[in-house]
């Protein structure tokens, strides 16, 4: 496979190609890895004998071998590796969990894609694709003990309105790196929803490119660090086509001594996408000292001809006068905190339409937030 | 029948440049049924008090003691505190984005009566309230004092006493931020809710304007971090005319 090169852009990725070969090992000095704790991840970036994740069969997911040509595996070959995880995956993984909306297709039903895996190393090759016209809302469901490097490579065909949650819980010690490479149709709705609780370390890069004019890209971000996680949000926009939107909110709670979170928003404006819309922030919550929130969002304009484009970063301590005003008025200190943090994420939160999926997220960042509340008090650690 | 008794109570602030002493030596006392006023210049530590009341983590209890009904209110949290029937409408209501009046009201309500309100009763008592305070009731759908003017923020404070029935209340400077009308309407609020409730009220205020709508059994003058008179209602009357100059003195000492 060729090396392709990458279009002018310094917020680009340098090298796309599915060879690993064409990839180096990050070390951790490359401006794409710099944050990332490589030295715990080196298996990611080796071959070997690695599992597979699989999904449960049902009405829109199938088990696919990547050899064989399915519509989702054909939609999903433009996609290119553009680092060395993801093109190991994208060589080796010799199976596809393949979601498939078919065209003019709306279903009213959340697709619930299960992902499990094996000890060890997990290979996750994810590909969803959403027929013209179709409506679905799909949440991967990554309640997993064991460690994946995925690929999601989605496709929203003209037209078709497309959610897809993905719920990155379960204990914190599994290792997720992940790259979703999404690309929006004309005139397409996509909404991408990344909630991040469990794990020991998650790294997230998704792209988003537009295949059509009036396309509009939604990704959206809630997590939640503490003690000893590590969390990476990686956004790549790149808007080359006119009259698109997009749209990036990232919201982070952190607690304990050892938590690290960075954020990295780029967006490309290029010189043929006028008229678009564009707005990222990404809002990080201390929720104690010690934590660490690295947030940089970048914003590369090649035409002044867009109806607008802005960005803010900021992150700020938990609020204790919130605490004290709660407290007050009879609300234990557990369940301030709890409404603090709710209320910080309810941006977020309420982009989540379906009112049991919503409340399902909630729960679960709560149990979060309540458990380091408990914690906090058994070893008299003052948030 | 509750007392707040507050005995020689010395409280100060812990900021970057050392501790500094704000509360000086309070005797006071709030009774079920009677409100006493507290009237001051600014600066003197009307808010301290009432925050050390409350439980504010800021500010530290040097000396002295505070007890309700028998009970030691400095040995309790600051939720304990309102869950024991104290309750604090503050001068400077904070904002807590993301989270309904609705949703805290109820979540406030529940704390302090132990159980989950009927959902039905409860709107209908919320929608109640709201109404005698005319307040619009669209109010419920906003975030928690978040773009609130200065008077609805207070309407709001007298909103949550009237639903959380404290023993004894204190306002702190509820009048401050009101024009004519709005501080007609707050007031008959706290006066229906003394009427109803027969709680004790701790009335604290820069200006006397409050007390021609809410008469106070005892006035107290508040200067350099303890009370320094104490009159009947027409102690009002010649802070009115006088002004604090004559307790300049005393703020410094
Ligand atoms: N948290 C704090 N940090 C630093 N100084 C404080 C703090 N709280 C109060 N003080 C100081 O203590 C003194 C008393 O303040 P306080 O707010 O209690 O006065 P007040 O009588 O309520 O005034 P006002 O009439 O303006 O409301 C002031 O000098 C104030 O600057
Ligand atoms: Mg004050």
């Amino acid at each position: 496979m060729s090396t392709v090169q990458a279009p002018p852009s310094d917020l680009a990725p340098r090298i796309l190609s599915n060879d690993p070969g064409d990839h180096g090992t990050p070390h951790g000095r490359e401006e794409e890895w710099r944050f990332t704790p490589v030295a715990k991840l080196s298996d990611f970036f080796e071959s070997g004998q690695r599992g597979l994740v699989t999904a449960v069969e049902s009405e829109f997911v199938t088990m696919t071998p990547a050899e064989r040509n399915s519509s989702t595996v054909e939609k999903a070959a433009h996609w290119v590796a553009s680092d060395l995880p993801s093109a190991l995956v994208r060589t080796h993984a010799s199976s596809v969990v393949s979601v498939a909306i078919p065209a003019e297709r709306k279903v009213d039903e959340i697709v619930v894609v299960d992902l499990a895996g094996s000890e060890g190393l997990n290979y996750g090759r994810i590909e969803i694709c959403a027929g013209a016209f179709s409506k679905a809302t799909i949440v991967l469901r990554l309640d997993m003990t064991t460690d994946v490097s995925g690929i999601v490579v989605t496709d929203v065909a003209d037209q078709a309105d497309l959610t897809v949650l993905a719920l990155y819980d379960g204990p914190r010690t599994s290792r997720h790196v992940w790259q979703w490479g999404t690309t929006v149709g004309r005139d397409a709705s996509f909404l991408g929803l990344a909630i991040a609780l469990g794990g020991s370390i998650i790294r997230l890069r998704q792209n988003v490119r537009y295949a059509g004019p009036g396309g509009s890209a939604e990704l959206l971000g809630a997590f939640l660090a503490s003690d000893e996680q590590f969390q990476e949000f990686r956004i790549f926009v790149d808007h080359s086509e006119p009259h698109c939107v997009s749209n990036v909110v990232f919201k982070g709670a952190l607690s304990g001594a050892h938590a690290h979170t960075v954020w990295i928003g780029d967006v490309v404006v290029r010189r043929e996408a006028v008229g678009i819309e564009t707005y990222e922030l990404n809002r990080n919550l201390l929720l104690n000292d010690g934590p660490r929130a690295d947030s940089v969002p970048n914003l590369e304009l090649e035409t002044g001809d867009v109806v607008s484009a802005g960005h803010a970063s900021a992150t700020g301590r938990f609020d204790d006068e919130q605490l004290f005003y709660l407290q007050s008025r009879g609300i234990s200190e557990e369940l301030a905190r709890q409404l603090v943090v709710r209320g910080f994420f309810v941006e977020v939160l309420d982009k989540v339409k379906d009112a049991d999926l919503r409340r399902d997220v909630i729960r679960r960042i709560e149990e979060r937030i309540g458990m380091d509340a408990i914690e906090q008090q058994l070893t008299g650690v003052d948030a | 029948m509750s007392t707040l008794q507050i005995t020689d109570l010395h409280a100060s602030v812990v900021t970057d440049a050392g501790e500094t002493a704000i509360l000086k030596g309070v005797d006071l006392t709030v009774e079920s049924g009677r409100t006493q006023a507290v009237m001051g210049p600014n600066g003197s530590g009307k808010s301290t008090l009432a925050y050390v009341i409350a439980g504010h983590p800021k500010y530290t209890v040097t000396q002295g003691s505070i007890v309700l009904d028998g009970e030691d209110v400095l040995d309790m949290s600051v939720d304990e505190r309102a869950r024991a029937g104290l309750f604090l409408a503050m001068q400077y209501p904070v904002e807590v984005p993301g989270v309904s009046v609705s949703n805290f009201l109820r979540t406030s309500a529940t704390s302090i009566r132990g159980e989950a309100p009927k959902l039905r009763t409860w709107i209908a008592e919320m929608k109640e309230a709201m109404a005698g305070l005319q307040m619009d009731s669209t109010f419920a759908e906003r975030n928690v004092n978040e773009g609130f003017s200065g008077g609805e923020k207070k309407r709001h404070e007298i909103l949550q006493m009237s639903l959380l029935k404290p023993k004894i209340a204190i306002l702190d400077e509820t009048d401050s931020g009101l024009d004519v009308d709005a501080l007609r309407v707050v007031s008959d609020g706290v006066n229906q809710f003394r009427e109803d409730s027969g709680a004790g009220v701790l009335l604290i205020t820069h200006y006397t304007r409050i007390l021609r709508y809410i008469t106070p059994d005892v006035v107290n003058v508040f200067a350099g971090g303890r009370i320094v008179e104490t009159g009947g209602p027409k102690l009002a009357e010649v802070l009115e005319a006088d002004g604090y100059e004559r307790f300049a003195d005393l703020s410094t000492a």
